[in-house]
């Protein structure tokens, strides 16, 4: 990606600063068990690789059809990450988790970045 | 809109293509969806905003267009050419545009199965806020593009359709193919979602581009079958050109008109017939284009609007030549009775020629159009393509009341047919033949009615020759055989005289062929 903004990657950043925090939207269609199944599948992960450097907004495409026009939403569930840049989607009920994070370009481990910047 | 069921008729909601709708018996089949593929860049995507575009102008019907391929501001860009503003129907909330064109800024990863409820949500959103009737989705096979997991998207597609139907819109799906004459579209599933199937084919044919649509398959209601030719206009979008359907409704009047020929108005029986379309034939110099133009001329003395199509000879030459025959062409233009058009034939296809003629004889309304020659268009495109152009300008000149006069250029000085002859000779109400013949070492021409339908007529060949009046048909060649063969044989008056005597009727009905086999006694003849 054309990204001439590059995001602090060093592993000691501190958790709650707002360069490195995650803006996440997930757009589903309704109550269904895929929606449940990606709902459950994001917030572990989350909680797991994100842990209170997230915010996550989820967005019922029925209700809100606005939303997903001018998101330009075709599947559900689709996860956006709108911040840090670049923009990313991740389609599908997120079931695979080491996907997901490489769509979300975070870090799989503690010494080992995804991310295909290089570590300062 | 009208309610209906399984066994009550289809209604159509018309395309605004014009001549389509007459080969669909009505337009596209109300609340179904209708399958349109064809190959890339054979007009999809112009004839799926223009079934919403006459929706929004003719019928009140508001529309929505879903685009996978094109972004929607390069499909509002694209359209404006056809004289088509997206933006101001999507102000005026009679249009909306669902853009569902990948945007190659995000990357996208797939994680787990997925649907696309999300676009289903946009679509029924984006009806119900315009109330459409009519919906747009361009082009199925560019969703497959935007998903790796494929079995999905086929799943998903059928939902698509489902959910269109049940949302009561009449929706046109257009689908990629790869071939022109090959599977129905590119994934093979997208036939079967759809009620309909149309194809819109883009074929290269002896260099040039032939551009047909085909009706395969209407559910439960009727069309026309076959491929018919189209051509895409700047501002008018598709123009569909149907053969059959035309020809039948024709009038035929009893009413003669001059030839602007006393002594060829004699032949005739007492001038050619109006609504009625003559062709006439010859090498090149026998006197076709004089012919064309006392044709002008005698329009342009009873006061008649006559329009020439020129495809041989510039504006000028045209000029010099008619005033070189004592016709003044300069006068008939400046009185508003003459419009001379002359353009070459490969500046377009056939199909752009057959709609500018009629768009200028439609403004122009003339009386009389003469076409020189025929012939210089068949070169621009197939024979086929050909035949259908000549079928459809004779049978618009016939219905629009006009006596249509054109020429064809036997490609042989003596005698021989044209290809154009072959095309047109049945469709034509009379043909006159212009021909070489050559005698004692001279070289003149013969004139012959060779048809005139619903008319006595005189049978003879006449000499014609041509000074600074214009044309004058002498005595008949009647000691002259072969004539038409393009083999004059010179016969003499005590031969002749015993011809007659002996074959009296075989001779009147098949020209000299007897006196000949009789005289060289030819073994194997018949």
């Amino acid at each position: 990606m054309a990204d001439s903004n590059p995001v602090p990657g060093d592993a000691g950043a501190r958790h709650d600063s707002a360069p490195n925090k995650f803006l996440l939207q997930l757009y589903v269609a309704g109550r269904t068990p895929r929606t449940e199944l990606a709902v459950a599948n994001l917030n572990a992960l989350c909680e797991d690789e994100l842990a209170g450097r997230y915010q996550l907004e989820i967005i019922d495409v029925l209700e809100h059809p606005e939303r997903a026009e001018e998101a330009k939403i075709l599947a559900t569930p689709t996860l956006i990450k709108q911040l840090p840049p670049p923009l990313r989607r991740i389609i599908g009920d997120l079931s695979n988790r080491e996907r997901v994070l490489l769509g979300l370009q975070v870090r799989s481990s503690a010494d080992n970045p995804v991310s295909d910047r290089e570590a300062p | 809109m009208t309610e209906i069921d399984e066994d009550s008729r289809v209604q159509k909601l018309p395309t605004g293509i014009p001549s389509f709708d007459v080969i669909a018996k009505g337009g596209l089949p109300e609340h179904r969806t209708t399958l349109l593929s064809g190959t890339a860049g054979s007009g999809k995507t112009v004839f799926a905003v223009q079934f919403l575009a006459a929706g929004i102008i003719d019928y009140g019907q508001h529309g929505v267009f879903v685009t996978f391929e094109e972004s929607a501001s390069d499909i509002r860009q694209n359209m404006r050419s056809f004289g088509w503003d997206l933006e101001a129907w999507e102000r005026d909330g009679r249009l909306a545009v669902v853009d569902a064109s990948p945007d190659p800024h995000v990357e996208t990863v797939e994680s787990g199965p997925f649907d696309l409820d999300a676009l289903l949500a946009r679509v029924g959103h984006a009806v119900r806020k315009v109330g459409a009737q009519r919906v747009a989705v361009d082009s199925l096979g560019a969703i497959f593009s935007q998903f790796s997991d494929q079995s999905i998207v086929r799943r998903e597609l059928f939902r698509i359709a489902w959910a269109l139907k049940s949302m009561g819109v009449t929706a046109l799906l257009t689908a990629e193919r790869t071939l022109d004459y090959g599977p129905v579209a590119r994934f093979g599933v997208e036939e079967f979602i759809a009620d309909n199937v149309m194809i819109l084919r883009n074929v290269l044919e002896d260099e040039s581009r032939r551009r047909t649509v085909e009706i395969l398959k209407f559910r439960g209601t009727d069309h026309q079958k076959g491929q018919f030719p189209f051509t895409i206009v700047a501002d008018a979008g598709l123009v569909v050109i149907p053969l059959s359907g035309m020809q039948l409704r024709q009038r035929s009047s009893n009413l003669r008109i001059s030839s602007g020929n006393a002594e060829l108005d004699s032949m005739c029986g007492g001038g050619f017939f109006r609504d009625s379309v003559i062709l006439v034939s010859g090498a090149t110099g026998t006197g076709k284009t004089l012919t064309v133009t006392e044709f002008m001329k005698g329009g342009a003395d009873v006061g008649e609007r006559c329009l020439l199509l020129a495809f041989e000879e510039s504006h000028e030459q045209l000029f010099r030549n008619a005033s070189g025959w004592g016709v003044d062409f300069e006068r008939m233009e400046r009185d508003g009775l003459l419009r001379v058009v002359c353009d070459y034939p490969e500046v377009a296809g056939l199909e752009d020629w057959l709609l500018s003629i009629q768009r200028i004889v439609q403004e122009f309304r003339p009386k009389r159009v003469a076409l020189d020659s025929l012939s210089a268009l068949e070169r621009v495109g197939t024979i086929k393509a050909f035949r259908e152009f000549v079928i459809s300008l004779t049978s618009f000149i016939k219905h629009q009341e006009i006596t249509g006069l054109f020429t064809a250029t036997t490609p042989s000085l003596m005698g021989g047919t044209s290809i154009t002859e072959g095309h047109i000779s049945t469709l034509t109400d009379s043909i006159v033949l212009l021909r070489y013949v050559e005698m004692f070492g001279e070289m003149k021409r013969g004139i012959t009615v060779l048809k005139m339908r619903g008319s006595v007529h005189d049978k003879d060949i006449r000499e014609l020759t041509i000074d600074q009046h214009g044309m004058h048909l002498g005595r008949p060649f009647k000691n002259v055989t072969g004539i038409l063969a393009g083999a004059p044989l010179y016969v003499s008056p005590a031969d002749l005289e015993r011809a007659w005597t002996h074959f009296d009727a075989q001779l009147g009905a098949s020209g000299g062929k007897h006196p000949r086999r009789r005289a060289s006694d030819m073994p194997g003849a018949d």
